[in-house]
């Protein structure tokens, strides 16, 4: 019998964020009675990170507030403020910053991602400023207190698009760059973009599209002045923001031979940490650091950096972590995730971005409030609904069901007639949904 | 050898669960029936009893509230009244966007006014059982004396109408919930008497909405006319469908609440007890009545698409009765679902519904009955049910006492 189906004693969870301490809640919910160890290399006990672009952002909520809330005691030793800097699987054993050396049975990688840097050398000017951590937010908000003339944000995903829409509540001017054709493209498509171009327009946002920032400009003291478009074009702004998107914390891995790159580490679908030879049984990665294969979508290998999916795929990890391999359960919940911004919400589920059409299906795009679904070929594979969330359950089950596109809704609020158009995601970009877009086009899903 | 008597179907149950006879305790009857969680009768209609399937159906957008969809081919028809004038349905029976509409005008009057009401319910309890006592002193009909009289004292001050008009609103309310049974069950003469109240209430109404059209009060009326807030104003027809609406879903279903919530504490008295000395005991008990003993017992909806709930796909155009009194006792929710435990962790009770429907008065409702129960445990010297179980009304959907006459040694203060 190999150490890896006996009872595990020590569980070594690196990363003390949501993926991380509801992974221990479960845990411990499951019985584990042994020793449980957490690591963060922030010093921060774990917070909720979805406040710190809102409502941190916008004043409303102390970055010192937004504390997880716990499910239970966890009877578990706290390593925090200190990184997790080297895996030995041979010896399993994990390596801290200071010294430190925690053997483990099982080990869970939920060290998540941070913002994905400035991508030129050198210096940024001040003024320039990342969004991930509560002590980025935190120096952010200071910025912003401040009043400056305006602000730069660079990037329309997710984040760039809240950051926006935070900096618009504060009275503050704002240009938004992205690449795209219009805001959020690559994760939702051009239907659902075109509304939020509309949005931010409408709020005020001088919005600048298909284009991108070719660099900074700094005034005599070093300060952040504005910045050069790749368009040719100039935007005056004392503060920057960028967001364009995260890479995995997986540096610390390196020699380990665990298959990671800045996409995740890759996995299986039970959460199993892969070597080049195989899986590796003691070894678990959840949350935003994972990349594995989703059972719903033929195996597409995909990282989701949502809130929903550290939770879910953190108990499918846990519940792993004290089985053997014959009980162990794949991670296949429908993906969902939700925004606000600008006065509306956002909520999506199942994976939009793998889309080739897409159809409104319920209200209508003009009154603000609406459901649009996603079908790759003649398949449901998403659905977002914008000031509608309730009903998206239904629509998430239909996905799960693998259910035909477009779905027979006939909602009181649907059209009278579904029409399709086209989904209009971009094509290949270096942004993660449009890679990975790219990956499947060519496969077909059953 | 005996044989065993054939099974009855989920459609048979059902009809058993109508019958009057079976108004005291329909539990079992409903437990039986759950064994199969989506049945289908011979008139077509769809029994859906487990709380997976209901709370499922609640939320799908491919259901719908207004019962004429499936005669209608054109939606949202504004049906003309018996004498000429428009009448439109309900938010209760409308489906978005119509209904998101009205609920958020609804929404923005009713939920700061109710905000902070408490003390304000504490003093009105406090008055109706002092002048019970007064006349009759260890004797306390919970359903006459304190249960009816609340809710309409309350919306009738919601609403701004006059206190020497409350007795005229009360008979409204009694003769219109008659109007909540199904229509096969009312003689000519109910029928035609239905009519008549439904015409005096809009009368009512309309007058009462003159008068605040031409001088504004601080009431959920004034601000319903007047919106404001980024709400347009309510239309006529949309304000009589809200206020009728308010009156009577806000009024026998709180009535039931209350008395339900007596039956359950006086059947055991450890709640009883704890109650009379914690009153934070009142808010998970308040809910455990609500998904023990339900004030209604179930809800109908009609589907716009097929719908899968498990091996079964209603088709489009079915009528499905959501048993939300039989996924209220699911032991696929709750651990022994038919002992009354107020202090049991699962929560996610149905009464009150789900989704876009869920009911518009339930913190008004909690608040009255944790209230009013609070206030039975704490000032009634050892209460004892005078028949148990108590006689009930008719109606088996907003199922409850007609009396539950109660016998106390004495009031304290």
């Amino acid at each position: 019998m190999s150490t890896r189906d006996r009872a595990p004693r020590r569980i070594v969870v690196t990363g003390a964020s949501l993926a991380g301490l509801r992974a221990a809640e479960h845990l411990r919910d499951a019985g584990f009675d042994g020793q449980l160890t957490l690591v963060g290399d922030e010093a921060y006990e774990p917070y909720n990170r979805p406040h710190l672009s809102k409502a941190v952002l916008s004043g409303r909520l102390a970055a010192g507030h937004c504390l997880l809330p716990r499910t239970r005691d966890l009877d578990a030793r706290w390593i925090l403020g200190t990184a997790a800097t080297r895996l030995v699987p041979a010896a399993r054993q994990v390596e801290l910053a200071d010294g430190q050396v925690l053997p483990y049975d099982r080990l869970l990688i939920a060290t998540g991602a941070r913002a994905k840097p400035w991508p030129a050398s050198g210096v940024l000017p001040r003024g320039v400023f990342l969004l991930r951590s509560r002590d980025d937010a935190e120096r952010l908000r200071s910025a912003l207190e401040v009043g400056p003339q305006r602000v730069l944000v660079v990037g329309g995903g997710f984040t760039g698009c809240e950051v926006a829409s935070s900096c618009r509540a504060l009275g503050l001017e704002v240009t938004l760059v992205h690449r795209g054709g219009a805001p959020m493209n690559s994760a939702l498509g051009a239907l659902v973009g075109g509304f939020a171009a509309g949005l931010q327009r409408a709020a005020g946002v001088d919005l600048r599209l298909g284009t991108t920032v070719a660099g900074f400009d700094t005034d005599p003291g070093g300060r952040m002045a504005g910045a050069r478009l790749s368009n040719g074009e100039v935007v005056e702004a004392d503060v920057a923001v960028v967001a364009l998107g995260a890479v995995a914390n997986v540096e610390w891995l390196a020699g380990s031979g665990l298959r990671a790159d800045a996409r995740g580490v890759r996995c299986d679908a039970a959460c199993r940490a892969m070597t080049a030879e195989g899986r590796c049984g003691e070894i678990y990665a959840a949350g935003d650091v994972a990349r594995w294969p989703h059972p719903l979508f033929d195996g597409e290998l995909v990282t989701l950096e949502h809130w929903g999916n550290a939770v879910d795929q953190s108990r499918a990890a846990a519940h792993n972590m004290l089985r053997p391999p014959s009980e162990q359960r794949e991670h296949g919940v429908v993906p969902a995730l939700w925004s606000d911004q600008f006065g509306v919400n956002i909520k999506t589920v199942g994976l939009p971005w793998l889309a080739d059409r897409v159809a409104v299906v319920q209200g209508s795009v003009e009154r603000a409030r609406f459901v649009v679904t996603y079908g790759r070929g003649n398949r449901l594979v998403g659905a977002t609904a914008v000031d509608s969330p309730r009903v998206l359950e239904t629509y998430g089950s239909l996905i799960a069901a693998r259910t035909a596109f477009p779905p027979v809704i006939n909602a009181a609020d649907g059209p009278h007639s579904v029409v399709t158009v086209d989904a209009g995601f971009p094509a290949a970009t270096s942004t993660g949904p449009a890679r990975a877009t790219r990956d499947i086009r060519e496969r077909h899903l059953r | 050898m005996t044989m065993a008597p054939p099974a009855l179907t989920p459609a048979d149950l059902f009809q058993r669960i109508l019958l009057p006879e079976h108004r005291p305790n329909p539990y079992p009857l409903w437990a039986e029936l759950r064994d199969q969680p989506v049945a289908r009768t011979d008139q077509g209609v769809y029994l859906v009893s487990s709380h997976r399937f209901i709370t499922q159906l609640l939320r799908d957008p491919r259901i719908s509230a207004d019962r004429l969809t499936q005669h209608t081919a054109k939606r949202h028809t504004r049906l003309t009244g018996e004498d000429g004038k428009p009448v439109s349905s309900s938010l209760l029976q409308q489906d978005p966007p119509a209904h998101d509409d009205l609920r958020r005008q609804v929404m923005h009057q009713f939920v700061p006014r109710i905000t902070g009401m408490r003390p304000h319910i504490e003093s009105l309890v406090a008055g109706l059982l002092d002048a019970r006592a007064a006349e009759a002193p260890g004797q306390l009909d919970v359903v006459a004396d304190l249960a009816y009289p609340l809710p309409v004292a309350i919306i009738c001050e919601l609403l701004g109408v006059p206190a020497q008009d409350e007795p005229i609103f009360r008979e409204f309310a009694r003769k219109l919930t008659r109007g909540l049974d199904p229509v096969e069950a009312l003689s000519q003469q109910e029928l035609a008497e239905l009519l008549t109240t439904r015409r005096e209430l809009r009368d009512y109404l309309i007058g009462l909405i003159r008068q605040r059209h031409a001088r504004p009060g601080n009431d959920l009326l004034s601000g319903l006319m007047t919106g404001g807030d980024g709400q347009p104003p309510m239309a006529v027809a949309d304000l009589i469908s809200t206020l009728g609406l308010l009156l009577i879903a806000g009024h026998e279903t709180t009535v039931n609440l209350i008395a339900n919530g007596t039956l359950a504490l006086l059947r055991h008295p450890e709640a009883l007890a704890r109650l009379r000395d914690d009153p934070h005991y009142a808010a998970p008990l308040v809910e455990e009545v609500l998904r023990y003993d339900p004030p209604v017992q179930m809800t109908s909806r009609s589907t716009l698409a097929p719908i899968a709930l498990g091996p079964v796909t209603v088709p489009a155009g079915s009528r499905v009765t959501l048993l939300l009194a039989a996924g209220n006792r699911d032991p696929h929710q709750y651990a022994d679902p038919e002992t009354f435990r107020p202090e049991r962790p699962e929560g996610a009770h149905i009464s009150f519904g789900s989704g876009l429907h869920y009911c518009v008065g339930a913190a008004l409702a909690r608040m009255e009955a944790q209230v009013a129960l609070t206030a039975i445990a704490r000032r009634l010297q050892n209460p004892s049910l005078v028949t148990d179980p108590p006689p009930y009304r008719d109606n088996a959907i907003l199922r409850g006492p007609e009396s539950l006459p109660v016998a106390y040694e004495r009031l304290t203060g």
